[in-house]
């Protein structure tokens, strides 16, 4: 039996709250404790790595990034970036499309195998490589024998990058394809569009978004990547420093000018694909407003 | 003939969701595919669009056999329960694409759509994306999209399961109307009887993966193969009995059994406008009292507990029950016009069968 309805109205006269609304006092003491957490130490610090690059000049500031040594380093960096992002993105649109849409025999192993990198430490990873194709290593004599350096070398710096950000693409397309599931690719289908087709036109459209942080984390891990590259770079100035190693060289030289000045365009890499995705997803909101815009509203 | 079945068996795992059926659909049909969830009915319909392999048996779409042909290939037009529109395209892309991939000169996808716009009553809505739709109008979307590259069959599953009752309406006498115009072969899945006895020109009806019967909504209803029909067709009492001396019965109520031996079991449905209800306590044989008043609209159904507890629906119009001056609580005596013997022995259906009451009693006996 439902209960009668009960008389406990709010009194007239004053303003109606609903149940959920939290009261001001907490609501304003979480938007605070967000803020001053933001601001000390995320905006503070990042101001002041500017402000310690720029303190002896914007010569000063130019000069310390043409640098022989660190220009090779940004070079470098940049390299490692080109190379390991778009095959971490191919990799990752692969394995996620793989895990999301079908059933196999040891998918859970394969996702626990991308998880790996998060769990190991980024050193151990670089030891790993060192322990493979290093002098001592089981494929060194071989390697060697050929005239192939991988490790102390650039191609161990991209092997190193590419398995610290080997899970960043995938764990962030598995969600997005599995909530997206398979039916907008079963429509394209019997529209008669081919796998490729349905892929190109349909899959990737849907989970741009998921694919653009994807890239966007893994590209700020693969230029930011410290301990990994560190063990397997062999930090020969002007040929196996990236950007970071070079950092932290210049840094315990005493050149605050030139670390500050090279951390500063690190968070400036950064901060670009931060921007490039804002304004990608400016212009998909302005174009769905526009769309409304542009047409009467429905009867 | 435009689809034709031919002893279709879908297995998963190892549990048949479809078990050797077979039937077919003639040109320019509009057909539903009817019964409870998991009764196989989506599961036919995908092996139509080939969106599923039958395990066994034949499917022919206008004559060829389809099992090998992939689901590109099949021109059918599939509007899929969840509509599936593309989200990152705007309506007319939608319309466009199937289209765009059958590689159709630019200037007559501009002209088709715009066709299939107008059909629709899409207008103005042509530059939205899907998520700045309502739910009917992204489900005529979905419609114009499979319709756009003309196919030879369109298949819908559960196309009116997603909107609100009042829109389900308005769209169930728009797709019969679209259908009349179009006349292009027709199938939807439906678990809702009553949709697909409104809608459809041939109803077939699944249970557990079994064909159960196919045929015109008037048929199935007067006619059910058997119980299952009967029961999921429209309302139904239904009644245990027991058979004694050449009598079945239960509580008061007794029908005929002759020929079946003492102790068997038996089954009696019958429909609620075959029970007669009257204020008259006298006038026919059974007392009830109007336990409850369901208002469904038009019609009415009334609950009648007999005096042992057996619970009777009755229905009937609204002048009916007031000329009658029925009202909640009231004692009414009742008579059932027509009955139908569900399960005997055999398991076959029994055919209705209509009872002769003698006259009623000129001077009411129990006063």
């Amino acid at each position: 039996m439902a209960a009668p309805p009960s008389n406990r109205r709010s009194r007239p006269g004053r303003a109606p709250r609903r149940g959920v609304d939290e009261s001001p006092l907490v609501k304003w003491c979480l938007v605070s404790v967000a803020w001053v957490f933001a601001l000390v130490f995320l905006l503070l610090p990042l101001a002041n790595v500017f402000a310690q690059a720029l303190g002896k000049g914007v010569g000063a500031y130019l000069h310390s990034l043409v640098e022989p040594d660190s220009w090779a380093s940004i070079r470098l960096t940049l390299l490692v970036a080109a190379i390991t992002v778009p095959l971490n993105a191919v990799f990752g649109v692969a394995a996620a499309w793989a895990i999301a849409k079908f059933e196999f025999r040891g998918k859970s192993l394969l996702i626990t195998l991308i998880d790996l990198p998060f769990s190991v430490s980024p050193v151990v990873a670089g030891l790993m490589f060192v322990i493979l194709f290093g002098l001592q290593g089981y494929f060194g004599k071989w390697l060697d024998a050929h005239e192939i350096k991988i490790i102390f070398a650039v191609p161990g710096i991209v092997l190193a990058t590419i398995f610290v950000t080997f899970p960043f693409v995938a764990r962030e397309l598995i969600p997005v394809m599995q909530a997206t599931g398979s039916d907008q690719e079963q429509a394209a289908m019997t529209l008669g569009a081919s796998g490729w087709q349905t892929f190109w036109y349909v899959t990737l459209p849907s989970v741009k978004w998921g694919l653009i942080y994807g890239v966007i984390l893994c590209n700020a891990r693969a230029m930011g990547e410290f301990g990994a590259v560190f063990v397997v770079s062999g930090r020969v100035s002007g040929l196996t420093d990236t950007m970071p190693l070079r950092v932290e060289k210049l840094y315990q030289e005493y050149n605050a000018v030139g670390a500050f000045a090279l951390a500063s365009l690190l968070a400036v890499l950064a901060l670009v694909t931060l921007g490039i995705k804002t304004v990608l997803e400016m212009r998909t909101a302005r174009e769905f407003a526009r769309a409304e815009r542009t047409t009467a509203p429905s009867t | 003939m435009s689809i034709a079945l031919k002893d279709v068996t879908k297995r998963f795992g190892g549990v048949d969701a479809v078990n050797r059926v077979t039937f077919s659909v003639n040109e320019g049909e509009l057909v539903a595919l009817l019964g409870p969830s998991g009764g196989g009915k989506t599961t036919v319909l995908r092996m139509i669009a080939g969106l599923e392999i039958p395990s066994q048996g034949d499917i022919f779409i206008r004559g060829q056999r389809v099992n090998d042909v992939s689901v590109r290939e099949r021109n059918i037009g599939f509007v899929f329960q969840s509509y599936a529109l593309f989200k990152n395209m705007t309506v007319f892309k939608n319309i466009a694409f199937g289209l765009k991939i059958k590689k159709w000169k630019r200037r007559a996808i501009v002209e088709r759509v715009a066709e299939m716009i107008q059909l629709f009553g899409l207008e103005e809505l042509e530059h939205r994306y899907p998520h700045q739709l309502s739910g009917g109008q992204r489900q005529r979307v979905a419609i114009a999209r499979a319709l756009a590259p003309k196919p030879s069959v369109l298949l819908l599953d559960e196309p009116f399961g997603a909107v609100d009752a009042k829109i389900r309406q308005d769209l169930r006498e728009w797709l019969v109307r679209l259908h009349h115009d179009l006349n292009v072969t027709t199938l939807f899945v439906t678990h809702d009887q009553e949709e697909a006895m409104e809608v459809a020109n041939r109803i077939v009806i699944f249970s557990k993966g079994n064909l159960e019967q196919i045929g015109t909504p008037r048929e199935v209803y007067e006619q059910p193969a058997n119980e299952f029909v009967a029961r999921f067709i429209g309302v139904m009492n239904v009644l245990e009995l027991e058979v004694r001396n050449g009598v079945a019965r239960v509580g008061e109520l007794a029908f005929p059994a002759q020929g079946h031996p003492d102790g068997q079991g038996m089954r009696i449905g019958f429909r609620p406008y075959a029970v007669q209800v009257s204020p008259d306590v006298g006038l026919y044989h059974h007392r009830a009292v109007l336990k409850h008043t369901f208002f469904l609209g038009i019609m009415l159904r009334l609950e009648l507990e007999l005096p042992s507890g057996l619970i009777v629906r009755a229905r009937m119009t609204k002048e009916e029950y007031a000329s009658l001056g029925l009202d909640d609580g009231k004692e009414v005596s009742i008579q059932i016009r027509e009955y139908r013997v569900l399960a005997r022995g055999d398991g076959t259906l029994g055919p209705e069968v209509a009872v002769n009451y003698p006259m009623p009693p000129t001077i009411a006996e129990n006063i």
